[in-house]
């Protein structure tokens, strides 16, 4: 029990210390495909550090939503990391508090948040940027709610740690269609809400044409360091949910000891670095969607989860 | 064969068969007619794939006949055919109109894939349980998700290609449920096919030189209540 605890713990702790890390490769990786050096890829890390030490300025037509939300932010995702695997293929001591769906609800508060204290303080291009990440967001949802209660329907569960020994027991399972058919539904999610390409320009700021970047526009000092550490965090914990629950339980920690859990950790990495990779191509190789395109885009991912439900229903 | 191989490939079989109704979905929705075709070439060879692994399950030479006939005609054949014979302008293109919107016509897709589920049932029901699988279902649905993309297309080549989803998904389901048909009848149904396209294929250059367009949905106001341009082009 305290070993789990423990690992629990750990496991929050390693989503705090890394998540920047994969965001600095994400830009790194980008930068150097077309042929530029880019930043370091420690760079997040000292971006964090220089806005932490930096004074604080908060408009006094503010209400306490404004103040509020970087803490918010910056605690859902963590939430979130104690409710997934993202070191063990054990269930951890907090892991049933809540399921895939709850988890999903706790990372859209955390959107929420940011949505109505972009609203706040009157800024003429939060509210802009606010009603755009909204549209993306209640166009995303009915897809997580699909690509989840597949997951059930296929698996007969939506805790996370008994969904992901279903892809793999037997290793056919793993070419099943409703699982290949949710992976490319909820890459296509990853991509729209973590702010990626063919959505939306993470690299891009300019006011007009930005969509997740113009909520945190009137934070600065520590506020704007918890809201990009707590986005850093968000893209992290996706990416673990999308690799660990929904692709494969592969290299994680099946033991109980330390030992066990410290190696799952660079296995975890590695993981991650490939489907960075995969991100890379796909950001690289796409050019970002007209607004109005976006609805297409993600009806696609909608469709593409319908089908892997409906190719369930099909095997007899 | 060992149980795990034939489980292996039965997954494998309902994959291709569940990426096969993707790819039928991307092409109602898909705008380029570039896109559009190769999607097709795609989902023709997704076929071929299925036909193979079912011949491989099931130890029927003639299902991998079906798979040869298929990636030599559709994939290498129709679109060589269709670029010599229609005008080449119309790959260049990036927006074609639709009836329907995007979404719309997507939703109404989905609509039918389900409603493929109840007409593929008591199809399914009645043959042998060997014979049950996942390519009569989305077989059928290819044929409705065909039938559908004639329907909301405008574009001479999309709509051409609606016309082969349609094969593609009879093809799908005939593959799984008749595992000895003689490769005469194959042969057969894809020379038909090719013609098909190199009519066609002719028919949207005669209609891109008359009237300067190969959008055919606009066709139907073609009527003889304007005459006097009609007229003068006579005269002259």
């Amino acid at each position: 029990m305290f070993n789990r605890i423990l690992f629990n713990l750990f496991q929050v702790i390693v989503v705090l210390g890394f998540s920047p890390l994969v965001s600095g490769v994400l830009s790194r990786l980008k930068e150097i495909v077309q042929s530029k050096r880019g930043p370091s890829i420690f760079q997040p890390y000292r971006d964090l550090w220089k806005l932490f030490h930096k004074d604080e300025i908060v408009s006094e037509e503010s209400s306490w939503i404004f103040r509020f939300t970087p803490y918010i932010v910056f605690v859902t995702p963590i939430f979130v990391a104690l409710l997934i695997p993202v070191l063990t293929n054990y269930p951890l001591f907090f892991a049933f508090m809540g399921d895939m769906l709850g988890g999903g609800f706790v990372l859209s508060l955390g959107g929420f948040f940011a949505a109505l204290a972009a609203v706040d303080t009157a800024n003429p291009y939060g509210p802009m940027g606010a009603s755009r990440t909204r549209m993306v967001g209640f166009l995303a949802e009915p897809v997580f709610m699909i690509v989840f209660f597949t997951v059930s329907f296929v698996a007969g569960s939506t805790i996370p740690y008994i969904v992901q020994e279903k892809w793999v027991t037997p290793l056919a399972n793993f070419f099943a269609p409703s699982h290949v058919l949710l992976i490319l539904a909820f890459l296509m999610l990853i991509l729209a809400e973590g702010g990626r390409i063919p959505v939306d320009n993470p690299t891009g700021h300019f006011e007009l044409a930005m969509i997740d970047e113009s909520k945190s526009l009137e934070y600065s000092g520590r506020g704007m360091a918890l809201m990009k550490w707590g986005g850093h965090m968000k893209l992290f914990v996706l990416m673990c949910i999308f690799l660990n629950v929904l692709v494969t339980p592969w290299g994680l920690a099946a033991g109980q000891t330390i030992g066990a859990v410290l190696l799952a950790v660079p296995l975890v990495l590695f993981k991650i670095f490939c489907l960075l990779l995969v991100l890379v191509v796909i950001e690289s190789s796409l050019s970002k969607l007209r607004l109005f395109r976006i609805t297409e885009f993600l009806g696609a991912a909608f469709v593409t989860s319908v089908a892997a439900m409906i190719a369930r229903v099909f095997l007899p | 064969m060992s149980e795990t191989t034939n489980q292996l490939l039965d997954n494998l079989n309902a994959l291709a068969a569940g990426l096969f109704l993707l790819t039928a979905f991307g092409i109602v929705a898909m705008r380029q007619i570039k896109g559009c075709l190769n999607l097709f070439i795609i989902q023709s060879l997704l076929l071929a794939a299925s036909a193979a692994l079912l011949g491989l399950r099931h130890h029927s030479e003639h299902l991998y006949g079906v798979a040869l006939v298929n990636v030599i005609t559709k994939p290498l054949i129709v679109p060589w055919l269709l670029r010599k014979t229609s005008p080449a302008e119309i790959y260049t293109r990036r927006e074609i109109d639709q009836a329907l919107n995007i979404p719309t016509s997507l939703l109404l897709a989905l609509a039918l894939a389900i409603l493929a589920y109840f007409l593929g049932m008591p199809l399914l029901n009645a043959v042998g349980p060997d014979f049950r699988g996942p390519n009569v279902p989305i077989g059928i649905a290819g044929l409705l998700l065909g039938a559908f993309t004639l329907t909301v297309r405008r574009e001479a080549v999309p709509l051409l290609i609606g016309l082969l989803v349609m094969e593609n998904g009879a093809f799908l389901t005939g593959i799984s449920i008749s595992r000895n048909l003689p490769l005469l009848v194959e042969l057969a149904i894809a020379t038909d096919g090719l013609i098909i396209v190199f009519i066609m294929g002719v028919l949207t250059r005669a209609v891109q030189k008359h009237i300067g367009t190969t959008a055919v949905g606009t066709l139907a106001s073609l009527k003889e209540a304007a005459p006097e341009p009609t007229t003068n082009e006579v005269t002259k």
